[in-house]
């Protein structure tokens, strides 16, 4: 008892003090994979997250209120993650949450959320997070539709009508694979090869070799995920394949680049906007924060930006925004804020949420790049 | 055309089987002195690999930071040894096989946070001009491999039969306690077992890296082929991991050549079920004699 009077008496010093109407801070709760195998991925989230909020603080923080982050690791692990949800929305009391990394995680974490009717915004690919639309969850990362979609509308246009898939059997490879197909389908491009690798190979060249002897591949698309991708693009140039090589996102890294011994030389990758920053024309809207995001992720770790650290970056900046457009840390209004984001430019792409769309970017956020000298041309 | 395609499977499937194998030999070693089987090996192979590339990061010539990295992974069979595997000395074979993959788990871990969990190169010793045989084409660090492992096949087949160390080994795995009483300083030789056994795993590391690349987790995978390797080949005889191994990753290229990748891995099981089922101590392996 003693302690809640001692609570309320400073917190009116602190109202007298900053002259604000509540010394409660507004509460932002994330869930990341900090540890475990999803780690590349919660990491640099978890490091943008802690930074972020930190900024928004000296810029005054939210409401006329300081933010608090509670940020729990969830160690790759979906029964951890549920039991960091439910201590979210029960003793932490946040107005919405961040998370997971990945999409396991989050569809276990999703029942909690919808039952106390806070919104969730998920970091994970996973279509099946924003598909059907739950009046609660959000999602920022592209999903490997989109990917696909724009891979094929080039091959469209370049009227390649016959491909070669060569995919991953890990979860990226293989979702990859299953939406190609679908958008493929879609577009009347004939899948005429279509090969897998597993996650630890070593070498790849009997299933190129099998491409390379397919006649009329127009072009050869590359899914899935780390340095697999590498030794493809290896093979591929000791093969002396001259086929057009595609690649998904998860080729967007330059230690795939560097790794690939000039096997990625003139190969298309779908490469997200934090990629090219740099190469946006000064008028794009989109420019000025993935330029700054892409700087001060540098000046944190010393290493290159990350694009799972920028869809982290996107769910605070969606959360913020909404707060501040509703003008309240109710999760019922900021769910309602966050549904109505329009034209909201990310470093994912620009943001522009509907009741239907709880991801609102599309493939046009996805920009083909192609490798030259081992540097990201834009074309 | 279809003549070229089959060597290009061929050829494949001799360079991942080579790999395996040169992974493999440093089984061999440590069940030899002391039955137990290492699947730490495929750990030591990733850590060979990482330190010289780390090596080679920090300014070190190319050969200086290969030397370092078989160095510091022999020392680090060794500690496994003395501050795992013999405090447990006297437990069943199988308690201390569960010692040595706890210890690969926990290489991979300080591997990751030392390391990270980005993936590595280094440059082949070879050159990077693939050679061209009948319109099939090996990378010529394929080369390099074959003929390191083939050297460490030999050099560790001449070192079992000519040497004091290699006839102690031998002796220490036949009779532990009758080896001790000829005057053999049996933890010694065990100890020894795990730094030969660690080097060679090192040497199969640096030799794969410019092919398969390194990260912290590429001990994996590799060690459990190698041990397939180790198993069709018959455990304890070098000669016969390598053969093991190259069966096994040529059955794999063929596999994933003409019929799918996706039984490429079933298809090396496959092979092993089939040579254990008619030769049960693998294809090389000495039938097992219980004196009473």
């Amino acid at each position: 008892m003693k302690k809640v009077v001692k609570l309320a008496a400073l917190g009116a010093a602190l109202t007298i003090a900053g002259g604000v109407q509540a010394a409660d801070p507004v509460r932002i709760g994330a869930v990341v994979s900090q540890t475990g195998p999803a780690a590349f991925l919660g990491e640099p989230a978890a490091i943008t997250l802690k930074h972020y909020v930190e900024k928004l603080n000296e810029d005054g923080g939210l409401l006329g209120r300081p933010v608090e982050l509670v940020l729990y690791d969830d160690a790759s692990d979906a029964n951890t993650a549920r039991t960091y949800a439910t201590r979210l929305v029960e003793d932490d009391e946040v107005s919405a949450v961040i998370g997971t990394s990945t999409t396991g995680a989050t569809l276990a974490m999703i029942s909690v959320f919808e039952d106390a009717e806070v919104p969730l915004v998920s970091l994970a690919a996973g279509i099946q997070i924003i598909e059907p639309v739950n009046p609660y969850v959000f999602k920022t990362p592209h999903t490997d539709r989109m990917v696909c979609e724009r891979v094929m509308i080039e091959f469209s246009e370049r009227s390649f009508d016959q491909v070669a898939l060569m995919t991953g059997t890990g979860g990226v490879g293989k979702s990859v694979r299953k939406e190609c197909t679908e958008q493929a389908e879609k577009r009347g491009i004939e899948i005429i090869a279509d090969e897998t690798f597993n996650p630890k190979d070593v070498d790849m060249s009997p299933q190129l070799t099998k491409i390379k002897n397919t006649p009329g591949v127009d072009a050869v698309f590359v899914g899935g995920f780390g340095q697999p991708l590498a030794v493809v693009s290896r093979n591929y140039k000791q093969l002396g394949i001259e086929i057009p090589q595609y690649h998904s996102h998860g080729s967007a890294s330059k230690v795939y680049v560097e790794m690939s011994d000039g096997g990625a030389e003139n190969a298309r990758v779908t490469a997200p906007l934090l990629v090219i920053a740099d190469q946006l024309s000064e008028d794009n809207p989109l420019r000025p924060r993935a330029v700054e995001y892409t700087k001060a992720f540098r000046d944190l770790t010393g290493e290159d930006v990350s694009t799972f650290g920028g869809y982290a970056y996107d769910a605070l900046l969606l959360i913020s925004d909404a707060i501040k457009r509703a003008d309240s840390d109710d999760p019922q209004d900021v769910r309602d804020a966050l549904e109505a984001t329009k034209d909201l430019p990310g470093v994912t792409g620009m943001f522009n949420m509907s009741a239907e769309d709880h991801l609102g970017i599309d493939h046009s956020s996805l920009y083909m790049v192609t490798v030259k000298d081992s540097e990201w041309v834009l074309e | 055309m279809a003549l070229s395609e089959f060597l290009q499977f061929l050829i494949s499937g001799l360079t991942v089987g080579f790999i395996y194998g040169a992974v493999a030999l440093g089984f061999t070693v440590i069940y030899n002195a002391s039955h137990v089987v290492n699947f730490a090996q495929g750990e030591f192979v990733m850590l060979g690999g990482m330190f010289t590339v780390f090596g080679i990061s920090l300014g070190l010539p190319y050969l200086v930071a290969a030397i370092l990295a078989i160095a510091l992974t022999a020392l680090i069979g060794v500690l496994l040894y003395e501050f795992a595997i013999r405090p447990a000395r006297g437990a069943p074979v199988f308690a201390l096989i569960i010692i040595t993959i706890g210890a690969s788990i926990l290489i991979r871990g300080l591997a990751q946070v030392a390391f990270g969990t980005s993936f590595f190169s280094l440059p082949s010793l070879a050159g990077d001009t693939p050679i061209n045989i009948a319109g099939a084409v090996a990378q010529p660090q394929s080369i390099v491999v074959v003929v390191g492992t083939l050297a460490m096949v030999g050099l560790l087949a001449l070192m079992m039969r000519r040497t004091m160390i290699g006839k102690a080994l031998i002796a220490a795995s036949n009779d532990l306690v009758a080896s001790q009483l000829v005057g053999i300083n049996v933890r010694m030789i065990v100890a020894m077992s795990f730094a030969i056994s660690a080097v060679l795993a090192a040497v199969a590391g640096i030799l794969i890296t410019p092919i398969s690349l390194v990260s912290y987790d590429i001990g994996v995978l590799l060690a459990l082929k190698a041990f397939a390797a180790v198993m069709l080949g018959g455990m304890g005889k070098p000669a016969g991991a390598l053969i093991g191994g190259i069966l096994v990753g040529v059955g794999e290229a063929m596999t994933a050549g003409y019929i799918s990748t996706d039984y490429k891995d079933a298809a090396a099981f496959v092979i092993i079920l089939v040579v254990l089922c008619a030769f049960p101590n693998g294809l090389f392996g000495s039938e097992h004699h219980e004196r009473v």
